[in-house]
C-alpha cells in the first residue's frame, strides 16, 4: 500500500475511533529550546510549538488527559498546562532539577525525581503542596508508578540502583542493584515486572516486583554498531503484553523485544540520539524522540517499520500522546 | 579466608548475568582506601599568572568516596579515603609502608613516575590506580604488574590530537619542545601521533630562552616562529614555562595546540554532556572550584574500585585487579560511553576532550579513524604495540 493511503488509512482509523474530527495530538518537550511541540498526528507534522520553562524534559498527563505536566528542570519547577487552552495554569513546587516524573493512578500524587539533590519529591498535585521527600542515591532519574498504586520507584543513575517507595507511607523500603546508569522503568500493566534499562551497563533488566529481585537481563547486539554505542534508555511496553521497545540512545536503533520471550525481535532505525517514546490512543503508532537529530521517527507497531520522521525543536526529549 | 573470597571473586566475574540478583543477604564491608600525593616543585616557570589547584587529585578522589557510599549505604558497603599528602618522596612513601603495615591494600597515587614505581615495589600485595603518571613507559614496556592507570598517558592525548588535525587537514607541524624530560617526553608522544596519523613535523625548534615572555613575547616569537611553511604549531611545555605566551605571536597566522593552545585532556571544566554536567556540579559544590583532569582521574580511581566491590561483594586487592582487566567492568565517567580497562598495560580507554580555556572544541577518537575492536584503541599504545600482558600475569 503506498504511504499516502496508508497514512489516509490510518487517519481515517483516528477519527473514527475518537469519533470527532479531533485528531490524536504528540507533545515533544525540546530540552534547548525551552519550548513544547504539538504535532497533529493526522497530518503528521508539527503544528503549533508552545514556551515553557527552562530546559523541558520529562512530560506526563493526567489521567483524564486534561492536564500535561512538564519537568522545567532548569527553572527548578513542575509546569502544569490546560490542555485545553494550552496555557500554565500552575507551577508546582517540585524540588530543585526535576528531571522525571510519575504520576499515581489516584491522579493526584506526583512522585519526582530531583537530579541534584538525590532526592524524590512527592508532591499533592491539587492542594500544590510537597507531601513528602525521599532520600535515593546520586542523581536520581527514572520514576514510575505501579498501575495498582503500590510502589513508586526511582533509578539513580550514579548509585546504580532501583529504590523501592511504598507508596502507602512514602517510605524507602528496598532497593535492587542494577547495571551501570539505569536510565527509565516501566511496570507492565498486571504490576507484576519492572523493566528497567541500564544506559552505560547496555542491558535492560526485568525485575520480578514482587521479589523485587532481576528475572532477566536483556542486552542488544547491532550489526555495524560499536557495543559501546547501544545505550539502552527509553523503555514502552505495548498493553497487549506483546512488545517492548527500547530506545537504544546514540545507536540511533530502538530494539523490538517479545514481551514474553524476551526475545529481541528486531532493531529499528530511527533519528539520532534517541531518547523516550510514546504511543498513539490505539498503539497502532510508536513516536521516538531522537535528540541530535532534532525529530521525531513514527513507528508502524503493526509492520514494525519506520514510516516517517516528523521535525520539531532542538533536542526532544520526552513525548506523551492525548485522543 | 582470602583464599575463598578471591575463588568466589572470580566465579562472579566468569558469570555474565547480574549474579547480584540471586545474592545473599548483603554482608557488612568496610572499604579503606589510600590515597597517596606527592607533587614535586616545578621551579618557577614564566606564565605563572594562574596558579594550579594543591589538591588536585585529592578533591576528586573525596566526591567519589561520596558518590561510592551512596550505593554503599543501601549495601551495608562502607568507604573511607585514608590521605596522604606529602612534600617530599621519601615523606610519602614512609606514610604509605605504614598504611601498608595498617592492612590497606587499596590506593590511589598522585605522584611522579620514580615514586610511583617505588611504592608498587614496596607494596606487592596492594593494588594502586595511578592518577598521576602520564608516562607512556608504564603503559608501553615497563608496565607494573599491580598498578592500573585511570590518568590518559601521553600518547593518548597526543594521538587525540593528532587525529584532530589530521580531520582538519592540518599535516605541516612546527614543534616546539621545551627543556624538561616531561617536554621532551610529550614531543616523543607527539611525533609518534605525527607518525601515526600522517603529519610531517617540518621544522622543530628546542625553547631554550630564560626570560620572562610576559614582557618579550611579541617581539620575539615571531621571529622565533619563522620556519617555511605549515599548517598549525605544537608545543611541548607541560609546566607552562613559555607556551601560554605563542598562541598569536607566531609568524605565520596559525593555531597554536599540545600543551597549550587548542589542549588534549582527561577532563575539563567545558565537559558537560552524557550527565557530566551533574559531576561538574556536585565536584564545585565540594571542592569550590572546577575539577580538572587529576581531580577526573582519582575520582574514576575510586569509582572503579567501588564498581569492582559491589560486583565482587569483597575488597580483595587481587580479585579486584583481574576483574578490572578481564573487560567484563563497565564503568561510568560520564563520557558517553562505558570505560574499561585495557587487559595488557591496564590502562582506562576512554574518550580524550578537545579544549581551549573557555569552550569544548572535539572529542576524540575522531569518527573515521577504526579499529577492529574498540575505536578507543586508537589511542595510546594499542596491544600490538605494547609488550605489557598484564591480564595474563599475576603479581
Amino acid at each position: 500500500m503506498p504511504r499516502t493511503a496508508l497514512a489516509t488509512a490510518i487517519a481515517l482509523a483516528f477519527s473514527l475511533a475518537a469519533g470527532s474530527a479531533a485528531a490524536a495530538t504528540a507533545y515533544v518537550s525540546n530540552e534547548k529550546d525551552d519550548s513544547i511541540s504539538v504535532i497533529d498526528l493526522d497530518k503528521m507534522e508539527t503544528v503549533e510549538t508552545l514556551q515553557v520553562g527552562m530546559r523541558p524534559r520529562g512530560l506526563t498527563l493526567s489521567h483524564d488527559n486534561k492536564l500535561l505536566y512538564i519537568c522545567a528542570s532548569d527553572s527548578d519547577t513542575v509546569q502544569v498546562m490546560d490542555l485545553a487552552t494550552r496555557q500554565i495554569i500552575k507551577q508546582l513546587p517540585s524540588g530543585a532539577d526535576p528531571e522525571q516524573f510519575a504520576l499515581h493512578p489516584n491522579n493526584k500524587w506526583l512522585y519526582i525525581s530531583n537530579e541534584d539533590d538525590a532526592l524524590v519529591t512527592v508532591v499533592d498535585v491539587d492542594k500544590e503542596e510537597v507531601l513528602a521527600q525521599i532520600d535515593v542515591g546520586v542523581e536520581p532519574e527514572g520514576m514510575a508508578v505501579s498501575p495498582d498504586g503500590k510502589w513508586a520507584v526511582n533509578t539513580s543513575e550514579t548509585t546504580n540502583m532501583l529504590h523501592w517507595i511504598d507508596t502507602s507511607t512514602n517510605e524507602l523500603v528496598d532497593n535492587t542493584l542494577v547495571d551501570q546508569r539505569p536510565r527509565h522503568v516501566e511496570f507492565t500493566k498486571d504490576s507484576k515486572l519492572l523493566w528497567a534499562s541500564a544506559e552505560i551497563g547496555g542491558t535492560v533488566s526485568v525485575v520480578d516486583v514482587d521479589k523485587r529481585e532481576i528475572l532477566k537481563t536483556l542486552t542488544f547486539k547491532i550489526k555495524g554498531v560499536h557495543p559501546d554505542k547501544v545505550q539502552p534508555v527509553g523503555i514502552k511496553l505495548s498493553s497487549d503484553g506483546k512488545y517492548a521497545f527500547v530506545a537504544l540512545g546514540p545507536a540511533n536503533h530502538i530494539a523490538v523485544i517479545d514481551a514474553k520471550t524476551y526475545e529481541v525481535l528486531d532493531y529499528l532505525l530511527v533519528g539520532r540520539r534517541v531518547w523516550h517514546m510514546a504511543f498513539n490512543p490505539d498503539e497502532s503508532l510508536l513516536l521516538t524522540t531522537n535528540g541530535v537529530s532534532g525529530d521525531v521517527s513514527v513507528i508502524d507497531v503493526a509492520k514494525l517499520k519506520v514510516t516517517k520522521s516528523i521535525k520539531v525543536g532542538r533536542y526532544p526529549w520526552g513525548v506523551v500522546v492525548t485522543p | 579466608m582470602r583464599h575463598v573470597l578471591r575463588r568466589a571473586g572470580f566465579l562472579v566475574a566468569l558469570s555474565c548475568c547480574a549474579p547480584w540478583a540471586i545474592a545473599a543477604p548483603a554482608e557488612e564491608l568496610s572499604i579503606r582506601i589510600g590515597y597517596l600525593g606527592y607533587r614535586p616543585d616545578i621551579g618557577p616557570v614564566l606564565s605563572n599568572v594562574i596558579p594550579e589547584p594543591d589538591d588536585a587529585g585529592l578533591r576528586g578522589a573525596e566526591l567519589a568516596i561520596a558518590d561510592s557510599n551512596s550505593t554503599g549505604r543501601f549495601l551495608k558497603h562502607s568507604y573511607a579515603l585514608e590521605s596522604v599528602t606529602s612534600e617530599t618522596a621519601e615523606d610519602l612513601l614512609e606514610q604509605a609502608a605504614k598504611q601498608y603495615a595498617d592492612g590497606l591494600r587499596l590506593f590511589v597515587v598522585n605522584a611522579p613516575t620514580a615514586t610511583l614505581r617505588q611504592l608498587s615495589d614496596t607494596m606487592p600485595e596492594a593494588l594502586l590506580i595511578n592518577a598521576g603518571s602520564a608516562d607512556d613507559r608504564l603503559r608501553s614496556q615497563n608496565c607494573l604488574a599491580n598498578v592500573l592507570h585511570t590518568l590518559p598517558s601521553r600518547s593518548m592525548l597526543a594521538d587525540a590530537l593528532g587525529q584532530f588535525l589530521a580531520a582538519r587537514r592540518w599535516n605541516r607541524w612546527l614543534l616546539i619542545v621545551g627543556t624538561t624530560a616531561d617536554d621532551q617526553a610529550y614531543a616523543d608522544a607527539l611525533r609518534r601521533a605525527a607518525k601515526r596519523f600522517g603529519h610531517q613535523i617540518v621544522a622543530e625548534k628546542p625553547w631554550s630562552f630564560d626570560n620572562d615572555q610576559r614582557r618579550s613575547a611579541q617581539a620575539e616569537m615571531p621571529l622565533f616562529t619563522q620556519a617555511t611553511e605549515y599548517d598549525v604549531v605544537l608545543v611541548a611545555d607541560e609546566r607552562g614555562d613559555f607556551g601560554e605566551y605563542v598562541p598569536y605571536q607566531t609568524w605565520l597566522p596559525r593555531p597554536v595546540a599540545g600543551t597549550q593552545g587548542l589542549t588534549a585532556t582527561g577532563w575539563h571544566k567545558t565537559v558537560e554532556t552524557y550527565g557530566a554536567a551533574q559531576l561538574q556540579k556536585r565536584f564545585e559544590a565540594h571542592a569550590n572550584r572546577w575539577m580538572n583532569d587529576r581531580d577526573f582521574a582519582a575520582w574514576m580511581a575510586v569509582r572503579s574500585l567501588a564498581a569492582a566491590v559491589t560486583r565482587l561483594r569483597s575488597t580483595d586487592a587481587g580479585a579486584i585487579r583481574q576483574l578490572s582487566l578481564s573487560g567484563e567492568l563497565p564503568l561510568d565517567g560520564f563520557k558517553g560511553r562505558k570505560l574499561s580497562y585495557r587487559s595488557w598495560n591496564g590502562q582506562l580507554r576512554q574518550p580524550i576532550p578537545l579544549v581551549h580555556p573557555r569552550a569544548l572544541v572535539s572529542n576524540s577518537p575522531q569518527e573515521g579513524f577504526l579499529h577492529p575492536t574498540s575505536e578507543l584503541d586508537t589511542l595510546g599504545f594499542d596491544a600490538p604495540e605494547s609488550t605489557c600482558r598484564l591480564s595474563e600475569v599475576r603479581p
